[in-house]
């Protein structure tokens, strides 16, 4: 249980929050119509006579909309609706051509399912929680307005318009800015890992209506206002966080909580009121004509099934069983590529513990200075698996390993062709490591009384001094042993 | 050369493809009549030209060896069907001016088959309306008059008004309907020609300007069964762009067309016998059933006990439907738009939609409105739903015990123009005959049965089984040839 609590004046608060996060589903064509759906286009340049309304179009559904939505779906461990059915939202906007979003309200395409969201104490997660999600149905995008064009007109893109959306519902079960945070970043990870959405919030193919309202602890639920279209975590998570404080002191200080839509606005870090209830739509959803029911059979619900990659649970599961570690295996399942990358590493030989070590500080810290993605690293799981084995049969000591992967990332060369060719090989030749330890406490008799005398903590200088007589290259544990034994 | 346009469908097929006279004399024929024909306003564009290339590439084709299944028939095309560089209006102002760049898939058929374009049809605007007084562009006038002495102008029936009249004025051998209530039928039925509503999902609704989605279906209106037939395998078939499109083979109508109904049973639907009716839509309809039975056929009476409902049921559900499709004509894309000076966008869309459209499609935009609407819905839309399942499960028995169903096509001849204008009940209660096949998908035709006392022409309407649109062209052939409808509008235009 959440203990995030809002300390109002006449005590405190708990925030309840729902979301409903609009995801553009990863597809060449739009959900009903041939047009592309590449980002970034000139305006009105992908846009059908479908998407553009013109008279006696209609809508053919898009076959792999449909299975993206269905394999999502499975991916939350939801209940598939093998009859399903799409209706009209209708209503009036520029940006809307046809007058009326298809969308599923009555049966949608997917129904209960849930996702678990890890415990993380620094963020605020004592222990993970079950988030449960309502529904996911498949709709169109609407077009978008520009205001900036003309001075007195507003022009419309419709490169949008038609665009598949899945709209994820979840349940008001999350109680802090938190576990909302972590909500939506663990659903974009499982988006990102099924390929249903590229999750990218910047360019909204993913945004969420955040829904907030706030009780005594245990009450029932309060008032709720939705703040619409919401496109980054740290965003929804500051929504949460003022809306929860505003409904706390309206009502504290004798208002009500009105049922409304909200826009936020990310420059003052504050929402608006947009419409109340009483200025709310009638959308007159009905079935839509043009369609007929949405039914999947056997063969294409297997198909779905049997296309579904190893999701994060499953991964971190799996990571956690080979020995790495909880924080590791976080790090290393959020993002689908990153996880990919280290199933490779693996594959090719490296040992589950240090691997995933090297990868979240080495390679993740490399990666980071040189601003790449994992997607696009200099150095290949192979080559990685080959410079950790070095390590690990005690061919090069952990320090070196640092060196040759420098090396690696700047000429693109094997771990091993480097350590032959600049002499990094690390030994473990007993009499050159006693010729170098007996010059050291010679030149140094004076620390050497110390030690003896109780300064255990000189046992590191030694080291220290007998590693750079070896350049480095002197197995650390032999180097160990000898120190010890030469000490007495 | 006028007597070319005597001519039905398979005449001029066949006598073309046989050399008797050229495709360009058949255009220019038809051509110069609808040139003449003004008076009747029942087009709202003329193409002479498209119907000139037409017929120059069939003449070609001929020389070539390469005739196509119309080569060489020109015909008329109703305003609702989007035509390449062709003004579309529906008959609207909404629309004047409108020239998509694109073409419907039914018209495109019908020139991939050969058929050249007359010129684009008048109709009631949208399609709503039963005797085409509502379109944009004046009233379509039929050719009929009452032998009554008078000189009263009668209403050709709607929505398809401008392809009824053309027809029966033999201003085109055939043209294209679409059928959403009674649109095809009970105009064809008013003017003394034949039309048939195919199943729903036979003809392609893509590029064709919709009214209601679940109900509108195109099909062809022609002189005699037989043109019927072959107008119709020529614009059904599969359309992977319309989602509710059959995808089952094109039957070869034409050749297997028989007037034999030995073995078949004709079904008399009790229900439709109405209390005060026309006595001569009643002695129509009995002399039909003695067709039917010298044809060989058995007749039944059956029950469609829910037919009562049918007609609430559809000034329901195809309001609703139509508020939602015609709210895309908003004045932001194309067509009208009415922007007052310093207007935002609220007010130009009412502007432009007051503008835009006229009294009856306004009526039933609020009606589909107020059906839709949170609180209503319930009562209204559902409500209507299960009636219309009810409606198809009516037939669905009756076809248990018969074949076909013979029944009139309206609840009487051609009415005058305005005199049911100012009564939209009245008038709705023309498709009281049409209106259950709609709601159910099933095909129908009407066929010219006899006149009336004063002259006028009676249809009757043959209802069948899903998909067996031969079982209907054949009953409609057992009546025709027995009917000997030869009558015509005498030429006063």
């Amino acid at each position: 249980m959440s203990d995030y609590r809002i300390k109002g004046e006449t005590g405190e608060w708990e925030v309840v929050i729902g979301l409903e996060v609009h995801a553009q589903v990863t597809s060449n064509a739009k959900l009903f119509s041939g047009a592309a759906t590449a980002f970034g286009a000139e305006p009105n340049t992908q846009v059908s006579l479908v998407d553009a309304a013109m008279p006696g179009m209609l809508p053919v559904p898009n076959r792999e909309c449909i299975r993206q939505a269905v394999r999502t779906g499975m991916a939350i461990e939801a209940e598939i609706n093998k009859w399903s059915r799409f209706d009209r939202k209708n209503y009036f906007y520029a940006d809307l051509p046809q007058g009326y979003q298809i969308s599923q309200l009555y049966h949608p395409i997917v129904g209960e399912g849930s996702l678990t969201i890890e415990a993380d104490e620094k963020a605020g997660l004592p222990e993970a929680k079950r988030i449960g999600i309502e529904r996911i149905h498949v709709e169109q995008d609407a077009g978008k307005l520009m205001h900036d064009q003309h001075p007195t007109m507003s022009y419309v893109d419709l490169n949008r318009s038609g665009v598949a959306l899945m709209e994820i519902v979840s349940r008001p079960d999350m109680r802090s800015p938190a576990e909302a945070g972590a909500y939506v970043r663990k659903l974009r990870s499982i988006l990102r890992y099924v390929g249903s959405c590229d999750g990218n919030m910047e360019e909204g193919s993913m945004r969420a209506d955040v829904n907030v309202s706030v009780r005594r602890p245990g009450d029932e639920f309060g008032t709720r206002t939705e703040t619409k279209n919401v496109n980054s975590v740290r965003f929804v998570m500051a929504v949460i966080e003022g809306e929860a404080k505003r409904q706390v002191e309206l009502i504290e200080s004798g208002g009500t909580v009105v049922q409304e839509t909200r826009l936020y606005d990310p420059d003052r870090n504050e929402t608006r009121s947009m419409r109340s209830k009483e200025d709310a739509h009638d959308y007159r959803y009905f079935p839509d004509p043009d369609l007929l029911p949405l039914e999947l059979d056997d063969a294409f619900l297997a198909e779905c099934r049997d296309s579904l990659p190893e999701l994060p649970d499953a991964k971190r599961a799996r990571y956690l069983a080979a020995g790495i570690s909880p924080y590791n295996s976080d790090v290393l399942t959020a993002e689908v590529e990153a996880a990919l990358w280290f199933d490779n590493l693996l594959d090719a030989g490296a040992k589950p513990a240090p691997a995933a070590n090297w990868v979240t500080s080495e390679l993740f810290g490399a990666l980071n200075r040189m601003g790449r993605d994992i997607s696009d690293s200099p150095v290949s799981p192979a080559h990685a698996a080959e410079l950790l084995g070095l390590v690990a049969d005690g061919t090069i000591s952990g320090t070196i390993a640092k060196a040759v992967f420098e090396k690696m990332l700047e000429t693109g060369d094997g771990a091993a062709a480097i350590v032959e060719r600049e002499g990094l090989r690390q030994t473990s030749d007993t009499g050159a490591i006693e010729a170098e330890i007996a010059k050291i406490l010679t030149a140094n008799a004076d620390k050497v009384e110390q030690y003896r005398g109780g300064k255990e903590a000189l046992f590191g200088f030694f080291v220290g001094q007998t590693m750079k007589a070896m350049q480095g290259k002197a197995n650390p544990q032999v180097v160990n042993e000898l120190l010890k034994k030469a000490l007495g | 050369m006028t007597e070319l346009t005597n001519l039905t469908v398979a005449e001029i097929r066949d006598g073309h493809r046989a050399g008797d006279f050229s495709a360009v004399e058949v255009a220019e024929a038809f051509n110069a009549n609808v040139a003449g024909a003004k008076a009747l306003n029942a087009f709202i564009v003329e193409t002479p030209e498209h119907a000139i290339a037409a017929a120059k590439a069939a003449d070609a084709d001929r020389a070539a060896g390469t005739l196509k299944p119309l080569s060489g028939v020109p015909i008329g095309m109703k305003d609702l069907f989007a035509t390449n560089g062709v003004q579309t209006t529906a008959a609207s102002h909404m629309l004047e001016g409108f020239v998509p760049r694109y073409e419907s898939t039914v018209s495109a058929k019908l020139w991939d088959a050969g058929c050249g374009m007359l010129g684009k049809l008048n109709l009631d605007q949208f399609a709503m309306g039963s005797s085409n007084e509502t379109s944009y562009f004046g009233n379509v006038i039929s050719p009929w008059k009452r032998k009554d002495g008078g000189n009263a102008a009668l209403a050709p029936g709607g929505s398809s008004g401008g392809s009824s009249s053309a027809i029966a004025a033999r201003l085109c051998p055939a043209a294209t309907g679409t059928d959403t209530g009674g649109s095809i039928r009970q105009p064809a039925a008013f003017t003394g020609i034949s039309g048939i509503k195919p199943t729903y999902g036979r003809c392609s609704r893509w590029g064709i300007v919709a009214f209601a989605s679940s109900l509108d279906q195109a099909g062809p209106m022609a002189r005699d069964v037989k043109d019927c037939a072959i107008m119709l395998e020529n614009m059904a078939g599969f359309d992977p762009k319309d989602a509710t499109s059959l995808d089952l083979p094109v039957p070869n109508w034409e050749a297997a067309l028989s007037s034999d109904l030995k073995g078949k049973t004709v079904g008399i639907p009790k229900e439709y016998r109405l209390e005060g009716i026309d006595p001569d839509i009643d002695a129509m309809w009995d002399a039909g059933i003695a067709m039917l039975k010298d044809a060989g056929a058995d007749v039944v009476e059956i029950s469609l006990p829910h037919t009562k409902y049918a007609l609430p049921a559809y000034y329901i559900i195809a309001p609703a439907e139509a508020s939602s499709n015609l709210a895309r004509y908003d004045g932001v894309r194309y067509g009208l738009r009415d922007l007052p000076q310093g207007a935002g966008l609220q007010d130009m869309y009412a502007a432009t939609r007051a503008d835009g459209f006229g009294p009856e499609v306004k009526r039933r935009i609020m009606i589909g409105t107020y059906v839709l609407s949170a609180g209503f819905y319930d009562a209204y839309y559902t409500q209507a739903q299960k009636v219309r399942t009810l409606i198809a499960r009516d037939f669905e028995q009756a076809f248990g015990m018969c074949d076909v169903i013979l029944a009139p096509t309206a609840p009487s001849a051609a009415f005058g123009l305005g005199e049911k204008m100012a009564d939209p009940l009245a008038m709705y209660l023309n498709d009281v005959f049409a209106v259950p096949a709609s709601l159910a998908g099933l095909p129908a035709m009407s066929v010219p049965a006899a006149l009336n006392r004063e002259g006028l022409p009676l249809g009757l309407q043959i209802i069948g089984k899903a998909f067996d649109e031969q079982g209907v062209l054949n009953a409609g052939l057992a009546i025709e040839e027995r009917a000997g409808f030869t009558a015509r509008a005498e030429k006063w235009w």
